[in-house]
């Protein structure tokens, strides 16, 4: 499913579609949901028949479909609604007479039809649309004019859908695509619901220009919807602990233009660690401080000196396949471009200057371990949100991160979504509403000590926070280590840090 | 607020410049935006703190005052600055702004137009969505809102993404020079049913409409005019409901009548240095409940989307 999209040329309209992009497929109001991607070959299944989905091409996105009888098949058409049409099912508005019908009479036995099954297809032989045959069912119902007025309008949709289906082309975008997914396949996503995910890149400050970090093992949904925001201008890095990317497939359902697909990174956590590569000037100050962090971290298969980039065996994972490789592998079930491995210039860029963002989307981890690794790679005052389906590790994640002083302005939420049918004299909230979308931990990283440090010096801090041996931050050691200073955190209340003792 | 310019985004390497404005964090709910200027100092309950101590200070520094108290120095984000913001009117708070913004389908080069200003809470999350190349053009009829909005927009260094314009929108509707070509429109009006037929001709085709109103009779006279030209219509309402998180020592031994589960943990103070960690009967544990308060309603998110006519 690789098809690629016309590259150079003139600017693709994003409003229209065209040969090759991928687009959301609504039948008949959200009742399905289908993802394709469009081609002179592609199809759709409606009930039991096949339709090609060619009339598509071109059109505009919201353009909205309905089965046609063909001359050798049915086929999907394009069609205007005409603005009297949406007024028919509410009956002249806000205007509505004394409702007098009620269903006390009607007893449902299933005879009240009298068309069967073969009158429709016979119907449908002889060419008649959708539309006529749902008039044909709603005049031969014995019923119908017994039924109140909304009960008719049901009705009426009812049929429609079934015998005149309707296809909505839609846009892909983050939120369609979310709520597609969320709706199909939330386990994919993690059950990551759409306003947890706007919560997610609100809190963590994505904007254009900005350099985000992301651990997204929600399948992409996360690193898409920031490529999204940066629109072409910043960088995400989705970066992955171990060996093996995680996938992240959902991003190539965006219809990225090639300048958002080119800042779409992948990095390995151990590469963004990293001692530092190719500046001449620094070399023996690295490889004074490797032999410091040798000498104390237990993990002593760390290669002195040796600068060079693949460092797997440091996590003492077993897992050493080349980073080229995987990357060349997953290349070719990835859209083309998004998802590059990083360049050494990104990545030496963002060990400068540190990530302004960081967003975790591990539902399934521990939010604490990955918090731990990931945070000194951020830069100061920079915010983070990490979203898990469960409460407590992220409970104890916040904890973790009071005790330890390493972020202030710390917030768990829990966003609560209801949807609202609103129709004249109908108006209540839907019957089926989501029991969860999450939960949210947002925060913002401080600086330590208040001076900046030199920019590889950082690296050393990534290795085991917990048992910081570099010269340069023993002050932090001692700061980050609980302490009687905890004593004033009472109860869980984060803010009253009176503990001008716990310096030095 | 950092945005156009990226030689000015946080980094290891960017310190606290005279005129940068800094958010002062005292407190989870105690925070304060303040331009900084070397001549100047900032007084509260934790003492003196001179802005000349802060000028070469990474952002997020702690940085301390005559006293020995002390505070954080955040840099801006719109979240940070829709709560320190002073409110002229009843703004909008995170969850919705969120919500409305990714509902939006609001990306970098958009154009949206929006009605009322108000504080401009949204409006700073609209230029943050928009950047470098969209636009925001935001109207409120009362002059000296918006010209107060202008302001901040100025302080905060959003302004060459923000347009304010004095209109009445539920009266004229949007300016013509629009039509056809804004992304999407917000509407945050007492009787947004009057600026509907407006905001149609200013839309694109499946452009994103969204409306704001407190009362369930808006929202229903919203929908009901928005049926003849836009689709997809959908209300929503969304809360945040917030945790607070505590470590129990949940002791086994003071258990009286012998059941296995711990029941009702004896809840102490914060693990002191003379109940050491090894106690026997007792372990840690780090529980979660919501807070006893919270927001019961903010207002309906109707949104709707531009029909497709061609």
């Amino acid at each position: 499913m690789s098809e690629s999209k016309p590259e150079s040329g003139p600017v693709i309209n994003p409003r229209v579609t065209c040969e090759g992009c991928s687009v959301l497929l609504d039948i008949n109001d959200g009742d399905r949901l289908v993802f394709a991607r469009l081609s002179a070959g592609s199809t759709l299944k409606i009930g039991n028949k096949t339709y090609s989905l060619q009339p598509l091409i071109g059109c505009p996105f919201g353009s909205l479909f309905q089965v046609e009888s063909g001359k050798e098949k049915p086929y999907l058409s394009r069609f205007v609604p005409p603005t009297e049409e949406n007024n028919v099912q509410d009956e002249g508005g806000s205007q509505l007479q004394e409702e007098s019908r009620d269903n006390r009479a009607i007893i449902d036995n299933n005879q009240a039809q009298t068309l069967t099954g073969e009158d429709i297809d016979a119907m449908r032989r002889q060419g008649a649309t959708g539309n006529e045959i749902v008039e044909a069912l709603i005049a031969n119902s014995a019923t119908f004019d017994k039924k109140t007025q909304f009960s008719q309008e049901k009705y009426r949709l009812k049929k429609q859908k079934k015998y005149a289906p309707r296809v909505l082309l839609r846009r892909p975008f983050c939120r369609s695509i979310c709520e597609a997914y969320f709706k199909k396949y939330p386990a994919r996503i993690g059950f990551l619901r759409v306003d947890a995910l706007s919560l997610l890149l609100s809190m963590a400050n994505v904007t254009a220009n900005s350099d985000a970090l992301v651990v997204d093992m929600v399948g992409g949904l996360v690193t898409g919807a920031v490529a999204e925001r940066l629109g072409g201008t910043g960088s995400v890095c989705s970066t992955y602990l171990g060996g093996t990317p995680y996938p992240i497939e959902i991003i190539r359902m965006f219809n990225f233009s090639d300048e958002i697909c080119k800042r779409i990174l992948r990095c390995s956590f151990n590469d963004l660690c990293s001692v530092q590569i190719e500046t001449g000037e620094q070399v023996s100050q690295h490889e004074d401080d490797c032999t410091m962090e040798s000498q104390s971290n237990e993990k002593t298969s760390l290669s002195i000196g040796t600068e060079d980039v693949h460092l797997s065996s440091n996590n003492g994972d077993t897992d050493l396949v080349p980073e080229n490789k995987l990357s060349s592998s997953s290349k070719t079930c990835k859209a083309p471009k998004a998802g590059e491995k990083a360049p050494k210039e990104a990545i030496q860029s963002w060990k400068e200057n540190g990530f302004s963002s960081l967003i975790i989307a591990a539902p399934e981890q521990d939010a604490w371990g990955l918090v731990k690794d990931f945070l000194p790679l951020l830069t100061y005052s920079a915010p983070f949100a990490i979203y898990h389906q469960y409460l407590q590790p992220l409970a104890t994640c916040m904890h973790n991160l009071q005790l330890e002083k390493m972020a202030i302005g710390l917030q768990i939420s829990e966003p609560w979504l209801r949807e609202y049918q609103v129709l004249p004299s109908r108006t209540h909230p839907c019957m089926q509403m989501s029991g969860t979308g999450g939960y949210i931990l947002s925060e913002f990283q401080v600086a330590q000590l208040g001076d900046p440090p030199p920019p590889w010096v950082n690296l050393s801090r990534n290795k085991n926070s917990d048992r910081i041996s570099n010269r340069n931050f023993w002050l932090i050691f001692q700061w980050l280590n609980p302490r009687p200073c905890s004593l004033s955190m009472v109860s869980g209340k984060y803010a009253n840090w009176d503990c001008a003792f716990c310096i030095g | 607020m950092l945005l156009m310019d990226s030689s000015k985004k946080i980094s290891f390497n960017r310190c606290i410049r005279e005129g940068d404005l800094v958010i002062v964090y005292e407190k989870h709910d105690t925070m304060k935006a303040v331009k900084v200027c070397e001549n100047s100092v900032l007084q509260n309950r934790f003492g003196v703190f001179k802005h000349l101590d802060w000028i070469g200070k990474p952002f997020g520094s702690k940085v301390f005052s005559n006293k020995g108290g002390f505070v954080y120095l955040l840099a801006p984000t719109p979240e940070l600055w829709t709560l320190v913001l002073s409110h002229m009117t009843q703004i909008l708070y995170i969850a919705d702004i969120g919500f409305v913004v990714m509902y939006l389908e609001v990306v970098p080069g958009c154009l949206v137009l929006e009605s009322g200003t108000g504080s401009g809470s949204l409006t700073t999350s609209f230029a943050r969505a928009v950047a470098p190349t969209g636009h925001v053009y935001t109207f409120d009829f009362h002059e000296q809102r918006a010209a107060s909005a202008r302001e901040d927009f100025e302080g905060t260094g959003i302004s060459n993404l923000v347009t304010v314009g004095v209109r009445d929108i539920q009266g004229e509707g949007f300016p013509d020079e629009f039509s056809g070509l804004a992304d999407s429109v917000f509407l945050d009006l007492p009787q947004p049913w009057l600026a509907i037929p407006s905001a149609r001709n200013m839309l694109k085709q499946d452009g994103t409409l969204c409306s704001f109103s407190p009362c369930i009779e808006q929202v229903q006279r919203s929908c009901e005019t928005l049926r003849s030209d836009f689709t997809d219509i959908r209300t929503f309402e969304i809360l945040l409901r917030t945790y607070e998180v505590r470590e129990w020592k949940m002791d086994h031994s003071k258990f009286e009548d012998g059941s296995s589960i711990a029941g009702p943990p004896c809840k102490r103070r914060q693990p002191s240095s003379e109940a050491s960690v090894g106690d026997d009967t007792s372990f840690p544990a780090v529980v979660a409940r919501p807070s006893a308060e919270t927001r019961g309603h903010t207002g309906y998110l109707t949104f709707a989307r531009r029909k497709c006519v061609s």
